[in-house]
């Protein structure tokens, strides 16, 4: 009976929440009731939330834990990041037709790189396919030599530390430590304005809702279930005739593809991409919103991203000195007492309650399903 | 004010021999510079100066020094006598000081015995003039060739030969006569072939060259190059091709130099990688427990070292979550002082492993089926003992001062050998044969690889392979310690200092098989020595880059930056490496499916 209702009010619950953020949120913001600020941090939580998001149909689905995502992110905002730039014009410091950090580097024409992506198309085409191209050729090396477990998670972490070490540099000519930045205009309009921020903010809402959906319906069709059975036990898929490689390296794919998203999104918001956005410690800290959500749902890495980058958002003001504290303790104490996330809170608490109004009834299952999710069976 | 009579009479003498016999008796320096200050010529004055060339007492650079900087002064007594003094110790009220003679160096006594005082304003300083002052530069350059010291004789040699001046040529030729040490008289030889190098004769010339040939000093490849021009233009065949024979020869020798020296940093950089790795190859390749916190165990060892030392020295107030916690210290010095690194080697393990045992009983041990999630709690181990580090130490590095035993340089034929990356290599092997005794030779390690290889039959056996467990994880993460000890004479300490090292050392541990101490130790120098060849040539291999297609520019670009792309061409190799050894390099078998 439980489970009926359940059912029936998901859908409810998912468009109530998506009236609030695509609908309700822009509306107040066009009253003047939340300010552009506002607005803009929150876009840039929804963002995370895509982030999070691939985390979770790796991590929470596939049973692979990608220290990576992060990387992914960051490539997408560095492609779109590149349109921004070179929409920018001469508008720059210098007064030259190229980006700045170039007239400083001592570069008098644009790089050949660098010229086709005055177009929006072309720059949209690479948030695809550099991440998708990146994910595709490390994960074709990956799984085909059987790469899993954590040793998967110390090839991605490495794998981003390569890459984030390379973008720090200077010859790259992407930036160097200091990215890109100082953007003007998005597709003609200014990004000062505030209606460029409900745009880029209804955009950021609704590309999470469709990453939302895609993510549902892909669980419940056959492949889902495959990816989810090579989670809880791998070898008996293979032995059923699958290949799993294949299946992984699809979802690998898929989930660098929502991350770019995440990150092409990130970047107009935010105004600013650099590579310390791509070290593994902000894939760690995306793992962190995931586990601390709820891993193995949808709805728990969205929760999780928003709760957990809220709490920074104030932590660091009020207490600037604790929040690594606050968050490696919290990491901590979710991974030992809490493997569902918060949103296996209420059952929890449920099984409580029952436990406590029938005490003579033996102990409901604990929610070990989880639990056991990731562990070798 | 009265003054003793030989001076006035020594004045008179001075003026004499400058006039004329300077080889008299033969006076010491500081007579002849008594007598110079004394003189009114200023030819005589240089003649006198300059007959300092090439000998060596420790009075002629003090005083020159001295003259130089209008610190020597002309007393003129009543009677019109000058007397050349310094004035040395404290001024007493009146501000005079203590006079000392400069021709014989002791105080100025008068005619009751007493030391004279003077006041520097009744006093001359004496004068000089460029002319004067070029003269002292040439004495004082060569003043160093007489030294006692071989090392400041070699410095003094090579400076000599490297700026070419034809007129010190004689003096080095005296010298080469009369020195007996080898390595002083091969400088000998090589600067004043490479004096000869200017030299207008074409005979001289060729003999210099065939001796630089012979020698084949590094630093003479630009001269060479310089001759090889000359020749050139002047169209001196003969000449130019002993230059050219002279430069391959250097060449030659610049290559095995190279060579030889990125061996040695490749071996050195695999020990800093071993020993940093030999604790996680413990924790990760015996217990398969991902410690991201064992960075921050190399920090612990660093940041107790880093205690130490201020316990030896002068003390330290640690801020701690609000309260100050003072540390007294012991305010050694010298040699005890400098023992502070030895006291801090065993503390370093202890520490580390106290927090390493702490942090397997309160997390890990309920984590041991589930290595997935020991690796994203011990994260968050590592981001509270990172923030720990910065509220107890502040977020910038802290000093550490390397024991004088630790810091220097070894020069063997012209590669560089530093004390503290040879001690580095010593560690690793020391560390290495130790670890191999405690995991062969002992009952502990006896059980511990019991416990490792079947936990559950060592455990129906009758080990409690709980409290293994807890003494495996102590003993790994105090090796992390010891690393850090090291570490910390390397390079900085600072909070982040394990993030530095923590992904390497996964590197080390899966390339060379997870479970394989040998196969650590294997692709620990492995991996050192690419990444070391890889930053010596790939700046040479650049500029090939051009070929590939579309990337080329960008490749050429990158590659400039030999150490990040080397880097991130291990990485990359790493991949490639597992794809044919996909188990690394040394696989233990097992029939089990999942393993």
């Amino acid at each position: 009976m439980a489970t009926a209702r359940l059912r029936l009010s998901e859908p409810l619950a998912i468009t109530a929440a998506a009236v609030l953020f695509l609908g309700v949120f822009p509306f107040l913001h066009a009253q003047g009731v939340i300010s552009t600020f506002t607005l803009g941090v929150w876009g840039k939580y929804l963002c995370y939330a895509l982030l999070a998001i691939s985390v979770d149909l790796l991590w929470g689905y596939t049973g692979l834990l990608s220290l990576g995502q992060a990387l992914f992110f960051t490539l997408g905002g560095y492609m779109h990041g590149m349109y921004l730039m070179r929409m920018i014009g001469d508008l720059g410091q210098y007064k030259k037709p190229i980006p700045d950090f170039l007239v400083f580097l001592g570069w008098e024409r644009l790089p050949a790189f660098w010229e086709p992506f005055a177009s929006f198309p072309f720059a949209v085409a690479m948030v695809f396919a550099v991440p998708g191209v990146v994910a595709f050729l490390f994960g074709y090396l990956a799984f085909r030599s059987r790469i899993k477990g954590v040793y998967f998670s110390i090839l991605t972490q490495a794998l981003t530390y390569a890459a984030s070490i390379m973008f720090f540099r200077n010859n790259l000519l992407l930036g160097g430590n200091n990215g890109f930045t100082d953007f003007k205009f998005i597709l003609g309009h200014r990004l000062a304005d505030p209606a460029t921020a409900r745009a880029l903010y209804a955009a950021s809402a609704l590309a999470l809702l469709l990453a939302f959906l895609f993510c549902r319906w892909l669980s419940r069709t056959k492949f889902g279930l495959v990816q989810q059975a090579i989670r809880d036990g791998e070898n008996r898929v293979l032995f059923s005739g699958y290949a799993t490689a294949h299946f992984k390296l699809f979802i690998f794919v898929v989930a660098a593809w929502i991350a770019a998203i995440g990150g092409a999104l990130y970047t107009p918001q935010v105004g600013i991409i650099n590579p310390s956005e791509m070290q593994a410690d902000k894939s760690l800290e995306a793992v962190v919103w995931v586990a601390v959500g709820g891993r193995g749902t949808l709805l728990g890495p969205i929760v999780g991203a928003i709760g957990i980058n809220a709490l920074k958002s104030w932590a660091t003001r009020a207490y600037p000195d604790l929040w690594l504290i606050i968050l490696g303790t919290l990491f901590i104490l979710v991974v030992l007492f809490l493997p569902g996330g918060i949103v296996s809170l209420p059952a929890r608490l449920k099984a409580l309650w029952q436990r406590f109004r029938s005490p003579r009834l033996p102990d409901p299952a604990p929610p070990a399903a989880a639990e056991s999710a990731s562990a070798k069976p | 004010m009265t003054h003793p009579l030989p001076c006035w009479l020594r004045a008179v003498l001075a003026g004499l021999f400058a006039a004329g016999a300077l080889a008299a008796a033969e006076p010491t320096p500081r007579q002849i510079i008594a007598r110079a200050a004394l003189t009114e010529d200023a030819a005589q004055q240089r003649a006198l100066i300059s007959s300092l060339l090439g000998r060596a007492d420790d009075a002629i650079v003090p005083l020159l020094e001295a003259w130089r900087k209008d610190a020597l002064f002309l007393h003129t007594a009543a009677d019109g006598t000058k007397t050349p003094v310094q004035l040395t110790g404290d001024p007493d009220a009146t501000g005079a000081r203590v006079a000392s003679r400069v021709d014989t160096g002791g105080p100025w006594l008068d005619a009751s015995g007493r030391p004279v005082r003077l006041n520097p304003s009744e006093l001359t300083a004496v004068e000089h003039n460029t002319s004067l002052r070029r003269a002292m530069k040439g004495v004082l350059d060569l003043v160093d060739l007489a030294a006692a010291d071989p090392a400041k004789r070699l410095k003094a040699i090579q400076a000599i030969g490297l700026a070419q001046d034809a007129e010190k040529l004689p003096v080095l030729q005296g010298r080469l006569a009369t020195d007996s040490v080898p390595a002083v008289r091969r400088a000998l030889r090589e600067a004043i072939a490479l004096i000869q190098l200017k030299d207008a004769r074409d005979e001289v010339k060729l003999a210099a060259l065939a001796e630089l040939r012979e020698l084949h000093p590094l630093a003479s490849a630009d001269f060479l190059q310089r001759a090889l021009q000359e020749a050139r233009e002047r169209q001196n065949a003969a000449v130019a091709g002993a230059a050219r024979a002279a430069l391959r020869a250097v060449e030659d020798h610049r290559t095995t130099v190279d060579f030889l020296g990125t061996l040695f940093r490749g071996l050195s950089l695999g020990s800093i990688l071993l020993v940093a790795a030999l604790g996680l190859a413990i924790t990760f390749g015996l217990m398969r427990v991902i410690n991201m916190a064992h960075g921050e165990m190399i920090a612990v060892g660093a940041y107790t070292t880093y205690l130490v030392q201020n316990v030896f020295g002068a003390g330290l107030t640690i801020p701690c979550f609000g309260l100050s916690v003072p540390l007294p210290g012991l305010n050694l010095s010298g040699a005890a002082y400098q023992g502070y690194f030895l006291a801090a080697l065993p503390l370093s393990f202890l520490s580390a492993a106290l927090v390493g045992i702490a942090l397997e009983r309160s997390v890990i041990q309920f984590l041991y089926r589930r290595p997935l999630e020991s690796l994203l709690a011990t994260w968050g181990v590592s981001l509270v003992l990172q923030q720990g580090f910065r509220l107890m130490f502040g977020a910038n590095n802290v000093q550490v001062s390397s024991p004088s035993y630790l810091s220097g340089n070894w020069l063997i034929n012209d590669v560089i050998l530093g004390w503290n990356r040879v001690f580095v290599i010593g560690f690793a092997i020391l560390i290495v044969f130790g670890m191999w005794l405690v995991l062969t030779k002992t009952p502990l390690g006896l059980l511990i690889r019991a416990s490792m290889q079947n936990r559950t039959m060592a455990s129906c056996m009758g080990v409690s392979t709980g409290r293994v467990n807890l003494l495996t994880f102590g003993l790994g993460s105090g090796l992390a310690g010891l690393a850090g000890a090291f570490l910390s004479q390397i390079g900085n300490v600072g909070p982040s200092l394990g993030q530095g090292y923590i992904i390497d050392s996964f590197m080390v541990v899966v390339v060379g098989g997870v479970g394989s101490i040998g196969g650590t130790i294997l692709s620990a120098f492995g991996i050192g020595g690419v990444d070391q060849v890889l930053q010596q040539y790939l700046p040479s291999v650049a500029p090939g880059l051009g070929w590939v297609p579309g990337l080329g520019g960008f490749l050429q670009n990158l590659a400039q930056d030999a150490a990040v792309f080397g880097k991130i061409l291990v990485l990359a190799g790493i991949i490639l490496f597992l794809q044919w050894r996909p188990a690394g390099l040394f696989v233990i078998r097992s029939r089990g499916l999942e393993d």
